[in-house]
C-alpha cells in the first residue's frame, strides 16, 4: 500500500483553499476525486503519482506508463477498487 | 513468476545482471527497505539473477507489518462500541492482533469499513453525525501527508465525530536502528523511491555519513531494482558510502515541500513501537497538542497499548535479516495466508507473503530461459 499509482488529471475544481485543491484523476478506466494540494504544479492533462487519495508528485507521461505497467503486472492496482466511491453503505 | 525475457526491457536487465556479475568480487549483503520492492524482487525473480555472493535482506518497509499488535487490539475493541464506525485501509483487516483481527470484528457485528483514503473516512463522519468515525491511520511517510490533511480538514471544519488511531512510522529511524543493531548484516541500502518523493534525500544522506553505508534511492521496476543494486555494489567495491538517487524520475532531492509542511503542522516526532522490533526512539509521528482532540486514544481513553504480543511469529528477525521467511519453522505450515501467525504472512507487502506466493509453490523453478538457473 506504499506504492503510489500514476493517473492523469482530467479536471480541477475551483477552490479558495489551496489545501482543498481537488480534481478528477483517471487511472486506466477508473476515475476518482483526488486531492491535488501536494502537487501544486500539476494541471489538467498532467500525470501525477497518487497515494491514498492524494497526488504526491507530478511525473512525466513516460514514467506514468512505466509505473502503471509494473503495478498492473504486480497486481498492485486493487487499492483503487477496494474503495469508497460510491459512498460506503452501512452493512445491513 | 517471470522469465527475464518477459520483462519490459529484457536487454537492459540482462546487461545490468551481466555487469553486476563482472563488478562483484566479494560477498555483500544489501537491504531493500520497501515491501513493494520486496514483492517485485520475488515476483520477477530478481534475487535469482544476482551473483550467489550477493544477498538481499527484506527490510521493515511494510506499514501493515510494523503496526503493533496492541494497537490492532485497540482497533478491535473500538468496534465493540455501538456508536463507532472503524475505517481502515483494506490491507489491515486480516492482520492478527492478540484478540483477533478486524475482519472477525466485522463478522461479529462491528461496523468496520474499508476506505481508499482518510478523506473518505472524514466524509463519512460528515454524513453520519450521530456516529463516531475512527480512522486507523497507519503508514509511512507516503501516507502521512494524507492522514495529516484529514486531521487538518477535520479541525478546520469542526468535525467533532472524527478521530484517528495513529500508527504512523518513519523509515529513516528504522534504517538507523537496523544499522545500530549488533546483529545487523546490512552493508548497503536500497531506499524506497516513493517515500523519498515525500521526504527528499537529506535524511538518507545523513545516514550514509553517520554509518558509512551506501544508500541508493531505487524504483521498483526490475530494471530499476537491478540498477539500484549495481550502483550499491559499485560503491561497496570502491569503498564509497554515498547517497545516490537512481530514481530521479520520481524523486526530487528536496522532497515534497507542501506535504512536509502539512505533516509538520499536524504531527510531531515521537517514540513508537514497531511490531517485532520493539520501541524505536524518534521513529514515528503522533498528533501535536493542537490536534490531540482528534486522537482516538484520548477520545476513547484507550491508554497506552500493551507492548509485544507475538509469541510465535518471528517477523522481527525476518525484518532484521537474521531469518529468511522460508527458514522460519512455521512458514507454510502453521503460518499460512489463511491462518497467519503474524503480519508479514498476510500483508500484501509482507516478506513472508512474498515468499509464500512466489517461492513456496515452485521453489526449484529455474529463472532464466537462456540456461542459467
Amino acid at each position: 500500500m506504499c506504492l503510489a499509482i500514476p493517473g492523469e488529471v482530467l479536471t480541477i475544481d475551483t477552490t479558495s483553499d489551496p489545501w482543498n485543491r481537488t480534481g478528477r484523476v483517471r487511472f486506466g478506466t477508473i476515475e476518482k476525486s483526488i486531492n491535488l494540494a501536494y502537487a501544486p504544479d500539476a494541471g489538467v492533462g498532467d500525470h501525477v503519482l497518487v497515494h491514498v487519495g492524494f497526488a504526491l508528485q507530478k511525473i512525466d507521461p513516460e514514467e506514468a506508463a512505466r509505473i502503471w505497467d509494473i503495478l498492473r503486472e504486480m497486481e498492485e492496482l486493487q487499492d483503487l477498487e477496494a474503495t469508497s466511491e460510491p459512498p460506503l453503505e452501512r452493512p445491513s | 513468476m517471470k522469465f527475464i525475457e518477459e520483462y519490459r526491457n529484457p536487454a537492459a536487465a540482462h546487461a545490468l545482471a551481466t555487469e553486476l556479475a563482472r563488478t562483484i568480487t566479494r560477498p555483500w549483503t544489501l537491504m531493500e527497505v520497501c515491501g513493494g520492492q520486496t514483492h517485485a524482487i520475488l515476483r520477477f525473480g530478481i534475487d535469482r539473477l544476482l551473483p550467489p555472493s550477493l544477498r538481499l535482506i527484506h527490510g521493515p518497509g511494510c506499514p501493515v507489518c510494523v503496526t503493533p499488535a496492541g494497537l490492532i487490539d485497540q482497533a478491535v475493541s473500538l468496534t465493540k462500541r455501538p456508536e463507532v464506525i472503524l475505517c481502515s485501509f483494506g490491507d489491515m483487516l486480516r492482520v492478527p492482533g492478540r484478540q483477533g483481527d478486524l475482519m472477525h470484528a466485522k463478522a461479529a457485528g462491528g461496523d468496520v469499513r474499508v476506505v481508499y483514503s482518510p478523506l473518505d473516512a472524514l466524509a463519512l463522519a460528515r454524513r453520519e453525525p450521530s456516529s463516531e468515525v475512527v480512522f486507523f491511520a497507519i503508514g509511512f511517510e507516503t501516507t502521512a501527508p494524507a492522514n495529516a490533511m484529514a486531521a487538518h480538514q477535520a479541525m478546520a471544519g469542526g468535525v467533532g465525530n472524527f478521530s484517528l488511531l495513529v500508527s504512523q512510522v518513519l523509515v529513516g529511524p528504522a534504517m538507523d536502528f537496523i544499522l545500530r543493531s549488533p546483529d545487523s548484516q546490512v552493508q548497503g541500502f536500497l531506499a524506497a523511491g516513493h517515500v523519498a518523493a515525500v521526504t527528499g534525500v537529506d535524511e538518507l544522506e545523513q545516514l550514509c555519513r553517520n554509518h558509512r553505508v551506501p544508500v541508493v534511492v531505487t524504483g521498483f521496476e526490475p530494471v530499476d531494482l537491478l540498477d539500484g543494486i549495481l550502483r550499491c555494489v559499485r560503491q561497496l567495491e570502491d569503498g564509497r558510502a554515498e547517497l545516490e538517487n537512481a530514481y530521479a524520475r520520481a524523486v526530487r532531492p528536496a522532497g515534497n515541500a507542501s506535504a512536509l509542511t502539512m505533516i509538520r503542522r499536524v504531527f510531531e516526532v515521537i517514540d513508537r513501537e514497531w511490531r517485532g522490533l520493539g520501541i524505536l526512539p524518534a521513529s514515528g509521528l503522533g498528533l501535536r497538542a493542537e490536534y490531540a482532540v482528534l486522537d482516538a486514544a484520548n477520545r476513547f481513553h484507550l491508554g497506552p497499548p500493551p507492548m509485544g504480543g507475538d509469541e510465535e511469529c518471528q517477523g522481527g528477525r525476518v525484518m532484521l535479516g537474521t531469518l529468511r521467511p522460508d527458514q522460519c519453522p512455521a512458514f507454510g505450515t502453521r503460518c499460512r495466508p489463511e491462518h497467519p501467525l503474524g503480519a508479514p504472512m498476510v500483508s500484501s507487502e509482507g516478506a513472508c507473503s512474498a515468499y509464500f506466493r512466489f517461492r513456496a509453490q515452485n521453489p526449484a523453478q529455474p529463472r532464466i530461459a537462456d540456461g542459467r538457473s
